[in-house]
């Protein structure tokens, strides 16, 4: 029995048979599929890899966007802000001038009203003092004679007349 | 209940089977089964492929009877069928030196014997299927964009083998080079497994107990030590012919003639373990089978319930050679990566 006796012609035709499809396999066979396989599966990974990229670049944009719609908000509140501050220093100073000028005009019209008054107390001294010097010239001319003495005392009488306070 | 009812389906069929042996052959007595040529006439080689014997008639192909003997003498088998000679040759017969191989007629002595015999032919048949197969899903990845098309029919069949094997064996086993070796390596898994599963199909393309014959096993094996030792590395030979053990073991070269020993002992065992794993299923299947024939003259009672048990056994049998076809060709190609793999190490504190 040759079951464990390897025959000569079945090793050569083995050997003649196994080398030609161990040949057009190697050659046409097997590195066309492995290639394209592995190709396949780099190109999968560059996909996944492109798409993790857009998938990040979308959110970047996504974030972008929200923060300048953020600063966008932030300003336009800022502005308003502004906006209100300037109008109330606005108003404010318009008021503030404006209470300035009614004082100034206060002021002037006071002061116009004192010099008035004084003018007015001045003339009506005079007045006063020269009536009361005619009246008296007038009682006393006959009574008595314009002595020196009798002038003094014209003058202090005018004089408290004068400075008292008119009512 | 669905086990139950597969039981009883069975069991009619083995006792309607019962009387048709009897029927077959009321009075003539059947010959003795010779369990010895029936389960060596299938594993073995033969000149011609035989498919089935009906009515003691034996319907066989005849192949190629290639002789070189002081020039090349080609002819059919079916010139030395039933012991006829040819051109001064015959096949011996049982119990000659040589049995079952075509002899010379003069002296009994063996010619140069190239003959095209059933598993040579088996053997083409099935690399042509191997080649086509191959070949057809290598075509598609050519035909078509197969980055943007998934694989379809064969190639979808074909590719997550192709695949498994390459990443999951070749890869891990062999290291960093391992696209050169590949080809060899898948060339290797996809031939053994064909051969091993056409092995199992009991009609004429298949049946042929290629991987179960020793020589085949043995080129096979050949071929994994020319790649192991042809493209070894220069660390590989210096741990065969000088390895790192102490001088007395080197001076009497006791260490350096084990690992020379090892390099024959590894494709040996690749020869052996395919040899055998193929040879015992084929083996335990024809048994299997053979409870059918052997209890035939003992009465339909114990024919027929054997047989049923043949039948369980054999769908069982089949359904392992199914699993061992594809475990062995599996492990061959893993050793092989591994074995070439160790021809191609790196040791950790090489510096260069």
């Amino acid at each position: 029995m040759s079951l464990i006796t390897p025959d000569f012609g079945l090793i050569f035709w083995m050997v003649v048979i196994f080398g030609v499809v161990f040949f057009i396999l190697a050659k046409f066979g097997f590195p066309v599929i492995t290639k394209a396989v592995q190709k396949r599966s780099e190109h999968i990974a560059d996909s996944l890899k492109a798409a993790e990229l857009a998938r990040q670049s979308v959110q970047e944009a996504a974030l972008q966007r929200e923060q300048m719609l953020e600063q966008t908000r932030a300003e336009q509140g800022k502005i308003m802000q502004e906006a209100s501050k300037t109008k109330d220093a606005m108003l404010a100073e318009a008021r503030q001038k404006a209470q300035e000028e009614a004082a100034e005009i206060l002021r002037g019209a006071r002061e116009e009203i004192a010099a008035e008054k004084e003018s007015a107390l001045r003339d009506i001294r005079t007045e006063v003092s020269a009536l009361s010097l005619a009246v008296a010239e007038k009682i006393v001319r006959k009574e008595l004679e314009e002595t020196p003495e009798q002038l003094a005392l014209l003058d202090r009488l005018s004089d408290e007349v004068s400075s008292a306070p008119i009512n | 209940m669905r086990p139950n009812r597969l039981t009883v389906l069975l069991l009619l069929v083995a006792v309607f089977l019962l009387p048709l042996p009897a029927a077959a052959s009321p009075q003539e007595e059947a010959p003795a089964v010779d369990m010895n040529e029936y389960i060596f006439g299938h594993i073995g080689d033969a000149y011609e492929w035989h498919i089935t014997t009906i009515n003691g008639k034996d319907i066989s192909i005849p192949l190629l009877c290639i002789l070189i003997d002081g020039g090349v003498q080609v002819f059919s088998s079916a010139r030395l069928e039933h012991g006829g000679e040819y051109r001064g040759y015959r096949i011996a017969a049982k119990g000659q030196p040589h049995e079952g191989k075509i002899v010379r007629v003069s002296d009994g002595s063996r010619p140069v014997d190239l003959s095209v015999t059933k598993n040579v032919f088996g053997l083409i048949i099935d690399s042509i299927i191997l080649v086509v197969l191959i070949l057809l899903c290598a075509r598609w990845y050519k035909k078509h964009d197969y980055l943007k098309e998934a694989p379809k029919g064969l190639a979808a069949l074909l590719e997550p083998v192709i695949m498994t094997i390459e990443n999951d064996v070749i890869k891990e086993a062999v290291g960093p080079d391992y696209k050169r070796f590949s080809p060899y390596l898948l060339t290797a898994f996809f031939f053994i497994l064909i051969n091993n599963l056409m092995g199992i199909v009991p009609v004429f393309p298949g049946g042929a107990n290629i991987t179960g014959n020793i020589a085949v096993t043995f080129v096979l094996a050949l071929f994994t030590f020319l790649m192991v030792n042809l493209f070894g590395n220069k660390h590989y030979w210096k741990d065969i012919l000088w390895p790192d053990v102490p001088l007395f073991l080197k001076a009497i070269p006791i260490m350096p003639a084990i690992e020379i020993l090892g390099m024959f002992t590894k494709p040996f065992s690749l020869m052996v373990r395919l040899f055998a794993n193929m040879l015992a299923g084929h083996i335990m299947l024809l048994s299997a089978v053979a409870l059918i024939f052997l209890t035939a003259k003992m009465g339909p009672l114990l024919n027929g319930s054997l047989s049923f048990v043949a039948v369980v056994l054999g769908i069982f049998l089949d359904c392992l050679e199914l699993l061992v076809a594809f475990i062995q060709a599996y492990v061959f190609t893993m050793l092989s990566s591994v074995f070439i793999g160790l021809a191609h190490q790196h040791p950790e504190n090489e510096t260069h």
